[in-house]
């Protein structure tokens, strides 16, 4: 594999399944890791859409294409299939809209890449259950107080919502740490990586 | 005065202001208004070296009220160019690497052809008779400054303020000629509000009995007019929070309040010095000119934003200040949006700053770190022919 040196399980799994060439769009891209490696191994033509100051200048001096925005009001300004994919990467349980985002996102994209961090994995099941607190894992180091993530959502969560949208899951890929989680995911997995369309 | 050498570190060092001129009759240039102007001369500076293939000019636009004078030192001179702090080596705009242009717009008073310039035609200054320009015409002419020096693609058009409407215009009007634009704090179009803060500038202006209907220059200057409009800019360049810093209620000169006619406060003698400075350095009628040529700036007419970039093939990196009330963000994110929707490649920065519309010339890390490097990509892309 090309992208062997990637260190993120997320942005390996990514990279593997976007098609060369592409046109890309980033929504909350940090500090632009995930689309350098996009434009260095997969050639794409790569925006991506960031509301922090100082990751804008982190993009820039990567060389990529940043619009500082807001997710939630930057996806009208796109036409109609724009872009080939539209990714979410850990930044759909940070907007206010979620349905909303993911509409737009399939209107601009014809194929949208989301990756939710799974809020039901076994390690927060057991801090709710033993300790009766909400938990703070790896993922999700934030205390109620001061936590950019406003949904909390399981990987079963998602599938219903795309099952209600009428949204096709072309591809899941739950993930753990370091590796893809094959085995009951919706207990075990740390994320789950989405491939979606609407037809 | 020379510069210290501690100035010269870092610098461009000692330059030289150039002149072209060109539209000599009768083969004078067609103004947007209908006139016709001729002989125009720009003058100019550069910086840095045009290398082999003419592929690393960048053209530089001024501001209302700023000139060639973008960088370094001129001879005997201890102030540096308005932009020394992002033009030289080493910097933003790296002159080992860039070749940097940058020429005082027509209805400047700062060596190029304005309201104060000798009309050839009667041996005295144009004054009053001096055609209306545009934006626009500003364009035409550095673009024919560009062509005199072998520049057929630009790298980039950068500007601030009415330097950023100028890169736009030509951005529009010439989508071939140009790789990338770096817009700051600009709009696509002047608001009523700054039409508004214009027009008290130009009766400050008028209402000066020596302004002469515009035919001052054989007689005294209508100094206290064009000190007037300056206080206003002045007002307009700053944010609220960074005036109260700067001058709070503080008093000038005196520990308790005067209960008279004089001026009581800092901030007051400020503006007072600032307006009246302004009137060493610049022309009544080039303010009036080239604040006209900026309300009549207005890319789409009709209305219609996001079609005036469908032709465009530049990419855009556009700088806004969250404290800038003259062109506020809103501004910039409307461009962006317009040219988002031609699928324009656009990166869009809002720096946080307190200083308003200034801070376009005094935010020069954030700026320098976006623009280096946002440089940097251009460069490599149209090296690889990519752009």
């Amino acid at each position: 594999m090309a992208n062997d040196n990637i260190l993120r399980v997320d942005h390996k799994v990514i990279v593997d399944l976007i098609e060369p060439k592409s046109r890309v769009l980033d929504l909350g891209c940090g500090n632009g890791d995930l689309l350098a490696k996009l434009k260095e191994l997969k050639s794409v033509k790569g925006t991506g859409i960031e509301i922090d100051e100082n990751a804008i200048y982190d993009c820039i001096e990567k060389g990529l294409t940043i619009a500082q925005g807001n997710i939630d009001t930057s996806l009208q300004d796109y036409q109609t299939k724009s872009f080939d994919y539209v990714i979410l990467n850990e930044s759909l349980q940070q907007v206010l809209k979620p349905h909303e985002v993911i509409l737009e996102s399939l209107r601009v994209g014809k194929k949208v890449l989301v990756n939710i961090p799974n809020f039901c994995h076994l390690e927060g099941r057991l801090q709710v259950f033993f300790k009766g607190r909400v938990p703070m894992t790896k993922e999700l180091p934030f205390e109620w107080y001061d936590t950019p993530n406003l949904r909390f959502l399981s990987l079963r969560d998602f599938r219903r919502f795309c099952e209600k949208s009428s949204i096709t899951i072309e591809r899941q890929i739950p993930l753990g740490y370091k590796t893809i989680i094959s085995f009951l995911p919706n207990l075990l997995a740390r994320s789950g990586l989405y491939l979606l369309r609407k037809d | 005065m020379p510069p210290e050498p501690e100035q010269l570190k870092n610098s461009i060092g000692i330059v030289e202001t150039k002149f072209f001129t060109f539209a000599e009759p009768p083969n004078e240039l067609k103004l947007e208004g209908g006139s016709k102007l001729g002989p125009i001369t720009l003058a100019y500076e550069t910086y840095g070296t045009l290398n082999k293939h003419k592929s690393n000019a960048i053209l530089i636009f001024h501001t209302l009220s700023m000139d060639a004078h973008a960088a370094g030192f001129h001879k005997g001179e201890k102030r540096p160019g308005w932009w020394e702090d992002m033009i030289g080596p080493g910097k933003a705009f790296d002159t080992n690497k860039y070749f940097m242009i940058c020429a005082n717009v027509i209805g400047g008073c700062k060596g190029s052809t304005g309201p104060s310039s000798v009309n050839p035609k009667t041996g005295r200054p144009y004054g009053s008779s001096f055609p209306f320009i545009t934006i626009g015409d500003m364009v035409e002419t550095q673009r024919r400054l560009l062509q005199h020096l072998g520049i057929k693609k630009i790298l980039c058009l950068a500007g601030g303020s009415m330097g950023g409407l100028q890169a736009l215009q030509w951005a529009v009007r010439y989508p071939d000629d140009v790789a990338s634009v770096i817009a700051i704090a600009a709009n696509m179009r002047q608001t009523a509000q700054q039409i508004a803060l214009h027009e008290v500038m130009r009766q400050a202006i008028i209402s000066d009995p020596d302004w002469s209907g515009g035919d001052y220059y054989d007689k005294k200057v209508p100094a206290r007019g064009l000190a007037l409009a300056r206080m206003m800019g002045h007002i307009t360049y700053m944010s609220d929070k960074s005036m109260e810093e700067k001058f709070g209620r503080n008093l000038h000169n005196k520990d308790k309040f005067g209960f008279d006619f004089s001026q009581d406060f800092k901030v007051e003698s400020y503006l007072k010095y600032q307006g009246e400075s302004f009137v060493q350095r610049f022309d009544a009628n080039s303010y009036y000119y080239i604040s006209k040529a900026l309300d009549y700036f207005d890319l789409a007419p009709d209305g219609n934003y996001s079609k005036i970039f469908s032709n465009v093939k530049s990419s855009f990196l556009v700088i806004a200040f969250t404290s800038d009330w003259l062109y506020p963000s809103y501004q910039s994110k409307d461009m962006v949006k317009a040219l988002k929707a031609n699928d324009i490649d656009v990166s869009y920065c809002e720096v946080d700053s307190d200083y308003g519309h200034d801070a376009f010339l005094v935010e020069v890390e954030g700026q320098s770190h976006l623009i280096e490097h946002y440089l940097s990509r251009i460069q490599r892309e149209v090296d690889h022919g990519e752009r």
